[in-house]
């Protein structure tokens, strides 16, 4: 297709915002990171001023730092809790609606907002993750009608990863640092701009009306340099074996228990992970007692209810959520959905409060070391 | 696109009280439409939900064959299904599905079948056995085993002492705590096992209950030579959704709202047993 074998162009730094002008003018909701509350969170934005530039982070199990870098690069720095996700799954969102009249009752489903919208900055551990959503949400038997309104409408300018934190895995688990697939387009930041390319038609267009021109060889190379860097800095790993087999053959192991002492089941790994996708339903009567609102939520297999069936918690200990939690991501998810449910983006190892790492955990079950 | 979420309203056509918390409703689609494009199988279930409270997944005991009313048998026992206890005839609720994966019933044509249950009224084998009923030419020797707590748990006498008169059909009632009128076995199931009579060759079991108990059950017919395979257990976990999509009913890979709720012994293992799952 042409859409991917055009030649790379160069886009000045200066000329970043008529990016995101085009895209305004193509109709677009535009969703980028900016810094809140001490970290890298993803909101609408207006102009490129409010992207975290000159921003670095340290991340360590437990450990969230962002600081200024010393340097004006926009995207110098890994992930924060949250990115595509909740753009896509939302984390509470109005199902249907029920009127209640004398002995009867009328459905309504509640439609699901479908702006169109363009993600900037994405990274290819998250765009991993949208792809397993995609799976669970919609190549399934049954199909989410919000989900799939959001995502038809979807645009990803995505950006590879030149700056990965301590907590990263991406390389080992196949799926970063630079983003191959499900892009429209993808930037690599050098020091005085960057390398853009397209991956779609969509993409093409947009890159066409950009003030760009032919990216020189010497910044090709420089671009493919930071990638394989990024890939070599990454200290941490998960066993390269079939771990299904490895953790299902465990499901008795001391550490389980050992973990458990330190797990406080606050349920913040399964938050911030691109992959989980539990929810839970209610309902919110009006107060009139005429209509009521059927919701789902965000649920974590850490939280008491998640096994609850009349009478009996089937999960009361945290050595057995402990347990679901990594038997699913790193077993379950190869039955369920063909691979690791794990994009190696590291967040439940930065924002478990206890700094719980499972790389680390995995391999000791599976190997009987740490990696 | 249609959501897989929405319910759709149902008439109640009847309610009726089979013993002190449990009841039956008897259910019709409001829109004729939906009626007659409503089709499910034995073992099935649907979500019923009451108005401002919420949805619980409750198996389907009518037959398959009756065209226009959708029978529900329901245990009052929290939240929900005591609210829902108190509806009433012409009452409407929601309603969702069918979902799920029902019994084998067509591989087990030509084959004997057990039928081994466990507490009050087990709902998801009574649309078996009503199934077998109606279709009884079409199956081997009939086993009926019901196993209650106390003998005052016994509900559907009538149905029993009916299922007894059917040809080539056994029926065996235990009672863990039984009194002085309670002419049955007081005891588990398992002790009447030998007086079943079925060719372990070409059998289908079929297990609903307490997990507890159909895991002692499935091993005693294992050590009796029945394949792994033709053992089959109606499965509950937490239901959300019941479309695969809210995580909550996960059996190891398994989503047991649309991969079962019937499994064969097979396909839960190694899992089956195992506490945390
Ligand atoms: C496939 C399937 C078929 C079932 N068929 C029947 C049936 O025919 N008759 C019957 O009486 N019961 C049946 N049950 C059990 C029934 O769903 C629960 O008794 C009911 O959900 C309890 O809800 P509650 O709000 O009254 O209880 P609470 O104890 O207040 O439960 C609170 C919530 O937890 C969840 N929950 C609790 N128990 C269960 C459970 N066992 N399964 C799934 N979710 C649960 C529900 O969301 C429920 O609303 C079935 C369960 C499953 C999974
Ligand atoms: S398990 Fe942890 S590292 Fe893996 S995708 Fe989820 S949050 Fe990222
Ligand atoms: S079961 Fe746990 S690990 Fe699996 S998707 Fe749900 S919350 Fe995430
Ligand atoms: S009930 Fe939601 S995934 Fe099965």
């Amino acid at each position: 297709m042409s859409a991917t074998s055009h030649s790379p162009v160069f886009l000045h730094h200066n000329d970043l915002q008529q990016l995101l002008q085009i895209l305004q003018h193509d109709g677009y909701t535009c969703i980028g990171p900016q810094v809140r509350d001490g970290v890298i969170h993803y909101d609408h934005i207006d102009t490129v001023e409010q992207l975290p530039r000159g921003y670095g982070q340290h991340q360590q199990p437990g450990h969230y730092q962002l600081e200024p870098a010393g340097h004006d690069r926009y995207f110098a720095w890994a992930n924060g809790p949250q990115a595509l996700k909740p753009w896509l799954f939302s984390p509470r969102e109005a199902l249907w609606q029920c009127q209640a009249g004398e002995d009867k009752l009328a459905f309504e489903q509640v439609a699901a907002e479908d702006d169109p919208l363009a993600v900037f900055g994405v990274r290819a551990c998250d765009i991993a993750a949208l792809y397993l959503h995609d799976k669970h949400f919609l190549q399934q038997t049954h199909r989410d009608p919000g989900y799939r309104s959001r995502r038809q409408n979807l645009l990803l300018v995505a950006v590879n990863c030149s700056h990965p934190a301590e907590t990263c895995f991406c390389a080992s688990t196949g799926d970063g640092p630079e983003v191959h697939y499900g892009h429209d387009l993808v930037l690599s930041e050098l020091s005085e701009g960057f390398i853009v390319q397209a991956h779609t038609e969509k993409g093409l267009s947009i890159l066409a009306r950009l003030p760009a021109e032919t990216a020189s060889q010497s910044r090709i190379a420089a671009a493919q340099a930071s990638s394989r860097a990024a890939a070599e800095q990454q200290g941490r790993r998960l066993p390269s074996q079939d771990l299904q087999a490895a953790l299902f053959a465990n499901l008795d192991h001391p550490r389980w228990e050992d973990i458990a002492r330190r797990c406080l089941s606050c349920g913040n790994c399964t938050s911030v992970c691109p992959t989980c996708f539990c929810h839970r339903e209610f309902d919110e009567p009006s107060l009139d007692g005429q209509t009521s609102t059927h919701y789902r939520q965000w649920d974590s297999c850490f939280n008491q209810g998640h096994s609850y069936i009349h009478g009996i918690t089937l999960r009361a200990e945290t050595r057995l959520r402990y347990r679901q939690w990594l038997t699913h991501k790193l077993g379950s998810w190869h039955q369920q959905y063909g691979r690791s449910g794990c994009v190696g983006c590291g967040r439940c190892i930065s924002w478990c409060p206890v700094g719980i790492d499972l790389t680390a955990e995995a391999s000791l079950i599976c190997t009987g070391s740490e990696a | 696109m249609n959501s897989p979420y929405l319910p759709q309203e149902a008439r109640i056509i009847e309610r009726i009280e089979e013993s002190p918390g449990l009841f039956t409703l008897r259910l019709h689609f409001t829109e004729p439409k939906r009626q007659e494009a409503y089709h499910f199988e034995p073992g099935q279930f649907n979500m019923l939900y009451l108005y401002g409270v919420g949805e619980i997944p409750i198996s389907i005991v009518s037959d398959p064959k009756d065209e226009h009313i959708i029978d529900h048998t329901i245990r009052a026992v929290g939240r929900v299904s005591q609210a829902m206890s108190r509806l009433k005839t012409g009452q409407s609720i929601g309603l969702r599905g069918p979902f799920g994966r029902g019994w084998p019933l067509q591989t087990a044509e030509g084959r004997d079948v057990v039928v081994v249950t466990g507490g009050l009224g087990c709902a998801p084998v009574v649309s078996v056995i009503n199934y077998i009923q109606h279709r009884r030419e079409r199956f081997g020797k009939l086993n009926i085993v019901q196993g209650v707590k106390h003998s005052s748990d016994f509900i559907w006498k009538e149905r029993y002492d009916h299922w007894r008169q059917m040809p080539d059909t056994t029926v065996l009632l235990a009672a863990d705590r039984g009194d002085p009128i309670w002419p049955w076995h007081v005891g588990r199931v398992t002790d009447l096992f030998d007086q079943l009579d079925f060719d372990p060759a070409n059998v289908s079991v079929m297990l609903c209950g307490p997990e507890g108990m159909m895991h002692v059950v499935a091993r005693q017919m294992l050590e009796r030579n029945v394949n792994e395979n033709e053992i089959w257990l109606s499965m509950e976990r937490n239901m959300q959704c019941a479309v695969g999509h809210c995580g909550h009913c996960q059996y190891g890979a398994h989503f047991i709202c649309k991969n079962g709720p019937v499994f064969s012994y097979a396909e839960l293992q190694p899992l089956f047993g195992q506490p945390g799952f």
